[in-house]
């Protein structure tokens, strides 16, 4: 089977500082790609590169298209980028705050990228924004409220819903469960396994919590410094760090 | 007239730039086109734009009509159409019919416009995302991406909170299936007779310094769902000066005692129906 996204030598700089540094990778439809680290790592710097947000300083970035064409995301046009985050791809933010709209209701920040794809029926926007809520947990009822009414977690499935609404092909998520409450975190991360499995999206996730990468992704990269210090199996990295760093994150864990 | 000033107020390179900034927006209907915007002795809010737009067209031998909310006598188009008497000295009226310039705030009026007629709109927002999205540099590149989803998030709010598109003025038109464009405050009601009309229709704003253009016999569609179409306001009574009953209505209240009249918002129109009776 061929990859649906190809990173090659990806680096990108602030300035002098290294982001990230020859990063390379391949992710394949229907997989779940974490990407761990400490904070100040480069997880998210590579997470907004292989995203086309920002624009890396070396390296390229394919994609494989529904029609089978590979698209150099360094090449593309603005209009093509827009068009691709908004028909193909998902961006999930750690704080549910930047990736919502928060001054109109929960419905219609589900049905945004909809509307933006041309939908212009509201009966069938509201049966599907319902339908949504449903899937992420969140009572129908209150497909009219502000996200300012709801809870951290609600607002992070909210951003969820949001996000798969147009069912997207690949989703990035930068941290999307840190800053909740354990419980409310393994609420969101079971909801995120079914939906993966349901959809069969291929997701990369920026996370520095290694139960999340356990409990969720098949392979595992571990980033320190900008450079990435181990790739493979998710229980391999895990259960057998090679690294130095590795072992050190690995051992770092809290066990109650 | 009074010499001490150019003819009509500005000087002649500025009106030179503003019928560049012009020709531009009636090359591109509805793209909004920046210019220098100029200080006008009246306030920000009072009109700026779309005296700026009338000083650069105005020649001695056009007749200047200026309406505020429909009517003749308010206070805006009253000091608007005296500046102009006064500093252009062309002939000013009341008469829809006999105006070759009109400059508008808050409606368009209910007689039929021709061809050689202008209107002009004073337009205090001409950016129509700009209540969703604040960032201008984002605006501009939805505009040069024509991505205009996000209106309809405005719309979707509107019928989620209300049960119907509440947006009774300003409603967001879409001219010549390109540009995203507000129709500056006019109500809804009079959005249709933005579509195809025979009058050249120029929006200025003074403060955004920007001004559009809608040029004769352009597309211009309101915005709307497939199962909630564009309606336009309607009363249950009539005009009760001149009994029009397809006219936009103002409703006054006359007494202390909650008392109040529908009459149309149109004073020429009114007057002219009430003439016609009387005769």
């Amino acid at each position: 089977m061929s990859a649906l996204l190809q990173v090659r030598g990806l680096s990108h700089h602030y300035g002098l500082r290294i982001g990230c540094q020859d990063v390379s990778f391949d992710l394949h439809p229907g997989e779940l790609l974490c990407i761990v680290g400490e904070s100040g790592s480069g997880k998210s710097t590579l997470l907004k590169a292989a995203a086309a947000q920002l624009t890396p300083s070396a390296g390229s970035v394919r994609y494989h298209q529904r029609d089978g064409a590979w698209l150099d995301l360094g090449e593309l046009s603005e209009a093509d980028r827009r068009r691709l985050a908004r028909e193909e791809w998902g961006f999930v933010t750690q704080n549910p705050r930047d990736g919502l709209r928060l001054n109109v209701s929960a419905g219609a920040n589900v049905a945004e990228r909809l509307m933006a794809l041309g939908m212009r029926n509201y009966g069938q926007l509201r049966d599907i924004a319902r339908g949504w809520l449903e899937r992420v947990e969140i009572d129908p009822s209150r497909i009219d409220d502000a996200p300012t009414a709801f809870s951290g977690g609600m607002q992070q499935r909210l951003q969820i819903a949001r996000t798969l609404v147009t069912q997207p092909r690949l989703v990035f998520m930068d941290e999307p469960t840190a800053g909740l409450d354990v419980s409310v975190q393994a609420r969101i991360l079971d909801l995120l396994r079914r939906l993966v499995n349901e959809l069969g999206l291929a997701a990369v996730m920026v996370t520095h919590d290694l139960a999340v990468a356990r409990l969720l992704a098949a392979r595992t990269m571990v980033m320190q410094g900008g450079r990435v210090v181990e790739t493979g199996l998710t229980d391999q990295i895990l259960d057998d760090p090679q690294h130095p760093y590795t072992q050190l994150l690995v051992s770092s864990v809290l066990t109650t | 007239m009074t010499s001490n000033y150019n003819f009509a107020f500005l000087d002649e390179n500025t009106k030179r730039m503003l019928r560049r900034a012009l020709l531009k927006a009636v090359a591109i209907p509805g793209y909004q086109v920046p210019f220098g915007s100029r200080e006008m002795p009246l306030p920000y809010g009072w009109g700026t734009g779309g005296i700026q737009l009338t000083a650069a067209l105005l020649g001695p031998d056009d007749v200047l009509k200026v309406i505020d909310q429909g009517a003749d006598d308010t206070t805006n188009a009253v000091n608007i159409r005296r500046f102009f008497a006064r500093v252009a000295g062309v002939t000013t009226t009341d008469r829809t019919t006999e105006a070759s310039v009109i400059q508008t705030r808050h409606r368009i009026p209910e007689t039929p416009l021709r061809e050689d007629q202008i209107l002009v709109f004073q337009v205090p927002e001409p950016e129509p995302l700009r209540t969703l999205e604040p960032r201008e540099a984002e605006t501009r590149t939805l505009h040069a991406l024509a991505d205009y989803g996000l209106m309809h998030v405005k719309l979707y709010e509107d019928i989620a909170q209300y049960g119907h598109i509440a947006t009774s003025y300003d409603y967001p038109v879409l001219v010549d299936g390109r540009f995203l464009t507000s129709p500056s405050p006019i109500p809804k009601f009079d959005n249709p007779k933005l579509d195809h009309s025979p009058a050249l229709m120029l929006f200025g704003a003074g403060r955004e310094k920007r001004l559009y253009a809608i040029p004769p016999y352009t597309r211009v569609e309101s915005l709307a769902f497939e199962d909630h179409p564009f309606e336009i306001q309607r009363w249950e009574h009539q005009c009760e000066l001149c009994g029009a009953d397809e006219s936009y209505l103002d409703e006054v209240i006359v007494d202390d005692h909650g008392s109040r009249m529908f009459v149309c918002s149109d004073t020429d129109y009114c007057g002219q129906r009430c003439a016609e009776q009387a005769a």
